[in-house]
């Protein structure tokens, strides 16, 4: 028989076990084999970080007007001042870039209504952009109406021809995507097979060849003697392509709807594409968001290979550029670090988002 | 709460804890704990959530780490020697609040894993052993099924059968009962039952079921706030409890 | 009569509100217009190929090629046809796809189960090591590798060696390759022997450790076998194993076996990138099983290797393999990319050199895709397979 009405205060833990020297001796030097690998993984630190920090910035020259304004010793990453602005639109003609910049630019202002909670037009919003915009922003930066000049597709380039082919790709793709993932679900075996057939073509082949394919083999698709715009014909391929991957990644999205969604749609006397619209598809596309910007990111880092059929994306123009200009050759180490920097920061930032995306509807589900 | 330090007390006690302190990080979660268990006694352990009394039985096979204080099991001190752990968690059993069956094998081999690779038994015997266990808990039947071809009831039964096998001298129990559907919480507590009553089993239960308390505990204790507040046999217990704690926590529960 | 008849057969609508035959209707109709479709461009690639002189026809497999291929693991030459441009090409490929899922997956691992070491620092240079591939382009790793790393390898005659064995330059590496002399059979045998004694070795400690329990060292025993029998045998037989060694004479390297750069840079790049990719898979796998797992392993008085071995890794390799299939496939079909440094595999001389020369883009496209499909599809087939097979039975 025990009772106290004590209560014992709560008392900081011991000095060795928490504090630094502890976290140290846990962590890094828990056991001979531990304290073994970190002494080696200082090791290599020490022989990589110090001199790559040497070479990328110290020693580095910002700018100069021709290979001999750099020394040797460090990155010249002048060359890529002095080409940036041909690294982010290509042959685009710098007095008309204006109208790429208005053109992302409004796009840029047109999601951020997205990201703002008390928004509530939300899915029409993200239909117009994903459906209507595209082509207001073709018509605006090729031209040819509103006495735009006509800038044709061989001169758009760099950065902005990997934006343009990834977000045209994804938008174009996600409709033809939804239509094949609800095509492999469906109950009629011409429809189910037929989609089975073409999401798993698309997926099986590297994107390469259906590259090939595109630019070598559509002209022969169509009728005699109609050309074929080269960017056009890239596109029609990647469409073709990320249509497949999308499909799959809502069909995943479908399969996890509980089957009473399905059926309480049916009870209420809806049809088939209307249960899809109204009660299905939202809550499914809600779910696979995360998955759809993997493919995204997937995407975007895909387009580096359009460079093989001759379109110059950023990858392809910093090649581009350090082949065809003497002034710069030998540098192709800093085109290739200031690419890979490039693409990475993209890359990372919509990875982080896509985690963070997920962890949010995780909880709300 | 006899601190008699001579080895014949000691001898008496299976499990002796002495001015245990845990910390998670800065957080002081098990505040100087005095406990004593003979062989063959049953003790029951409640406390509102947060109180530390699952952290308190995890303490004794070392699932958590104790920074200040002893811990003795058969008069041997638990510290981290691998060794000496080994020994501690073939004699002391435990059944945890979500079952934990290994679901990519079978009923029987859940239950002949460890008699086959800790104690080297075997097969045949193994199976033998487990069987008998299986009828212990009343579920021979399913031995060949797989854990998720059963209730939750089922499952937790089969549990404590697996930790039985071990033959062990302690068994510690992580509220069995409180990821079960109503219905079968019964007859999880029959096994347990019969296990104190028929079995002699010394027992450690972090539990809610005060009936299961009152029928088969030897004593009845009280946590909260990482300290043990009350500890009486469970007749005084639950119709005189001495602190406010206490009695602010039964009226929470007993409705 | 007939009324009660007519009363316990449900009636029947109208053709067309007929769920069944509207479902009829619409796909009759949609292979009609799919079939509408197929016919106008198999029409249109015709009469167009025919406009541009392009011939029609598989007849060109057996016509000379005209080229030499840099690396072929058969006898190729210029006057190869153009079908065994296509083996050297496929098993170009091949061989980079199985050393690139070899090397990746080794990584892959060690990469993936350092990331959940306890060692801060490790971890966090697994992390970082993840973040960084995963997020850069491959075509542009490919190209840093075979670019900036190996252009940048000294010439030939001041290579970089290891240990007189091993050169590495801008040529690529030359490595020692293994001549087999007289008696050499023996050893072979002997490995093959020693194979499936390890095999019996442990089928009967299994059995032993059923009757009896008490446990044998199999994977030691074994690993002792495999290597140590054939061993002795070489030893006695004389050591019949020459190494035909580089050895720099001129201009190059003579003798020994030598990489071309562009195999290598390409399968630096693949395998660390796919490893990147692979270590998340691991270490989502092992995170899968669940805590409570090992805490019950633990409990039962399980070593923390036996833990692994029974528990752990058994559930962790459920939810590891689909997905790392998936990663192999993904690998097969990124060697591809080998088309932009010159690594000649299946897309590069065929789907590239060959097309260029003959025209025959539609029969050239369809082989190729005909075989990243079959492999797909093999693997598929695998996948499916295996999860049918190790899908924990549920009620």
């Amino acid at each position: 028989m025990y009772v106290t009405d004590k209560m014992l205060p709560a008392l900081p833990a011991p000095s060795n076990s928490n504090g630094p020297i502890h976290w140290l001796k846990n962590n890094l030097f828990s056991s001979p084999i531990n304290a073994v690998l970190t002494l080696l993984a200082l090791y290599f630190l020490y022989i990589l970080i110090p001199p790559a920090i040497n070479w990328a910035i110290i020693d580095a020259d910002w700018f100069a007007e021709t290979r001999e304004g750099c020394s040797r010793e460090g990155a010249c990453w002048a060359f890529i001042n002095n080409r940036f602005g041909q690294t982010i639109y290509g042959f685009y003609p710098p007095e008309a870039q204006w109208r790429v910049n208005t053109a992302f630019l409004a796009l840029v202002l047109l999601c951020i209504p997205l990201f703002i909670q008390s928004f509530t037009k939300k899915g029409w919003l993200g239909a117009f952009i994903l459906l209507i915009f595209p082509f207001i922003a073709y018509v605006f930066i090729h031209g040819g109406s509103f006495g735009l000049e006509i800038i044709g597709t061989d001169k758009w380039g760099g950065l902005m021809l990997t934006l343009i082919i990834s977000i045209i790709g994804i938008t174009l793709a996600l409709p033809l995507g939804i239509i094949l993932a609800l095509g492999r679900r469906s109950e009629m075996p011409i429809v189910k097979s037929v989609s089975v057939i073409f999401i798993e073509f698309w997926r099986g082949v590297p994107l390469i060849t259906i590259l090939f394919m595109s630019s070598v083999m559509l002209p022969l698709f169509l009728p005699e003697g109609s050309d074929f715009d080269k960017l056009a014909r890239a596109m029609i391929g990647i469409i073709l392509f990320q249509a497949a991957y999308v499909a799959e990644v809502v069909r995943g999205g479908l399969q996890a709807i509980p089957k009473g969604q399905y059926e309480a749609a049916v009870a209420m006397g809806l049809t088939y594409w209307k249960s899809m619209f109204l009660v299905i598809l939202p809550q499914a596309l809600k779910l696979v968001i995360p998955g759809l910007v993997n493919t995204f990111i997937a995407l975007f880092k895909d387009t580096t290979l359009v460079l093989i059929i001759g379109l110059f994306d950023l990858l392809g123009m910093v090649e581009n550029v350090l082949g065809s200009d003497s002034k710069w050759l030998g540098f192709h180490t800093e085109g290739l670090v200031y690419t890979a920097f490039v693409f990475w920061a993209f890359c990372f930032a919509m990875s982080r988002y896509s985690m963070s995306l997920e962890r949010k509807l995780h909880t709300g589900h | 709460m006899s601190k008699a330090n001579t080895k014949a007390a000691m001898d008496d006690y299976i499990i002796r804890m002495i001015n245990l302190n845990k910390w998670y990080g800065n957080f002081h979660v098990l505040k100087d704990i005095n406990l004593d268990v003979k062989q063959g006694e049953r003790i029951v352990v409640c406390g509102p959530s947060g109180s530390g009394k699952s952290t308190l039985i995890r303490c004794i096979n070392h699932l958590e780490e104790h920074q200040k204080g002893q811990i003795i099991i058969e008069g041997e001190e638990l510290t981290g020697d691998i060794k000496h752990l080994e020994k501690v968690r073939t004699n002391v059993g435990m059944c945890f609040q979500h079952f934990n069956l290994f679901p990519h094998l079978s009923i029987m081999d859940n239950l002949t894993l460890a008699p086959i690779w800790v104690r080297k038994t075997p097969k045949a015997e193994a199976e033998a052993d487990a069987m008998k266990y299986l009828e212990r808990v009343k579920i021979p039947d399913q031995a060949d099924k797989y854990p998720g071809q059963l209730s939750g009831g089922q499952q937790q039964r089969v549990a404590i059968a697996r930790s039985l096998c071990m033959n062990p001298k302690v068994m510690l129990f992580d509220e069995p009962t409180s990821a079960l559907d109503p219905e079968m919480i019964s007859e999880v507590l029959d096994v347990m039952v019969e296990l104190a009553e028929e079995g002699g089993m010394t027992m450690i239960c972090v539990t809610h079921e005060m009936g299961f308390a009152k029928q088969v505990a030897d004593r009845v204790i009280f946590m909260d706030a990482g300290q043990i507040i009350e500890e009486n046999v469970p007749e005084e217990f639950f119709n005189n409890p001495q602190s406010e704690r206490t009695q602010l926590f039964l009226s929470q529960i007993i409705h | 009569m007939s009324t009660q008849q007519q009363g316990l057969t449900p009636g029947k609508p109208a053709i067309w509100n007929d769920p069944h035959y509207r479902a009829l209707f619409f796909q009759i109709l949609l292979i009609i217009g799919l079939g509408a479709f197929l016919y106008i461009i198999v029409n249109n690639t015709l009469s167009n190929m025919e406009s541009r002189g392009i011939s029609t026809g598989f007849a060109f497999l057996s016509e000379r090629a005209g080229f030499d291929i840099l690396q072929k693991l058969i006898p190729y030459s210029a006057d190869s046809t153009y079908g065994r441009t296509f083996i050297v090409g496929l098993l170009n490929t091949i061989l980079i796809t199985v050393l690139g899922i070899v090397l990746a997956t080794v990584l892959g691992f060690i990469v993936g189960i350092a990331r959940l070491s306890k060692n801060w620092l490790i971890a966090k240079i697994a992390t970082v090591y993840i973040e960084i591939f995963r997020n850069i382009p491959l075509l542009i790793q490919i190209f840093f590798w075979y670019f900036v790393v190996l252009r940048a390898m000294p010439r030939a005659k001041e290579s970089l060696s290891f240990g007189e064995m091993f050169y590495l330059n801008v040529r690529g590496m030359n490595t020692p390759y293994p001549v087999p002399g007289e008696g050499f059979d023996f050893t072979m045998i002997a490995l093959a022997i020693a194979v499936i004694a390890a095999f019996i070795v442990r089928s009967w400690a299994k059995k032993r450790q059923q009757a009896t329990g008490q446990q044998f060292p199999i994977f030691w025993t074994g690993l002792g076998l495999i290597i140590g029998l054939p061993l002795i045998v070489f030893l006695l037989s004389g050591s019949p194993l020459t190494w035909d060694m580089p050895v720099f004479k001129g201009f190059n390297f003579r003798g020994g076996m030598s990489i071309i750069p562009e195999l290598l840079a390409l399968l630096i790049a693949l395998s660390i990138y796919t490893a990147a990719f692979i270590a998340e898979i691991v270490r989502s796998g092992i995170l899968a099983v669940s805590k409570g797992q090992t805490e019950a392993a633990l409990s039962l008085g399980l070593q923390p290797n036996q833990n692994l071995r029974l528990v752990v890794i058994p559930q962790a390799m459920r939810v590891i393999i689909p997905p790392m299939t998936s990663q192999y496939l993904n690998l097969a079909k990124n060697s591809s990319l080998a088309t932009a440094i010159g690594y000649p595999d299946l897309v590069a001389v065929f789907m590239g050199t060959t097309l260029n020369q003959t025209g025959q883009a539609v029969e050239i496209i369809a082989m190729v895709m005909a075989v990243y499909l079959t492999i797909s599809l093999t693997i598929s087939l695998f996948m499916n397979w295996y999860n049918a097979k190790m899908s924990l039975v549920e009620r």
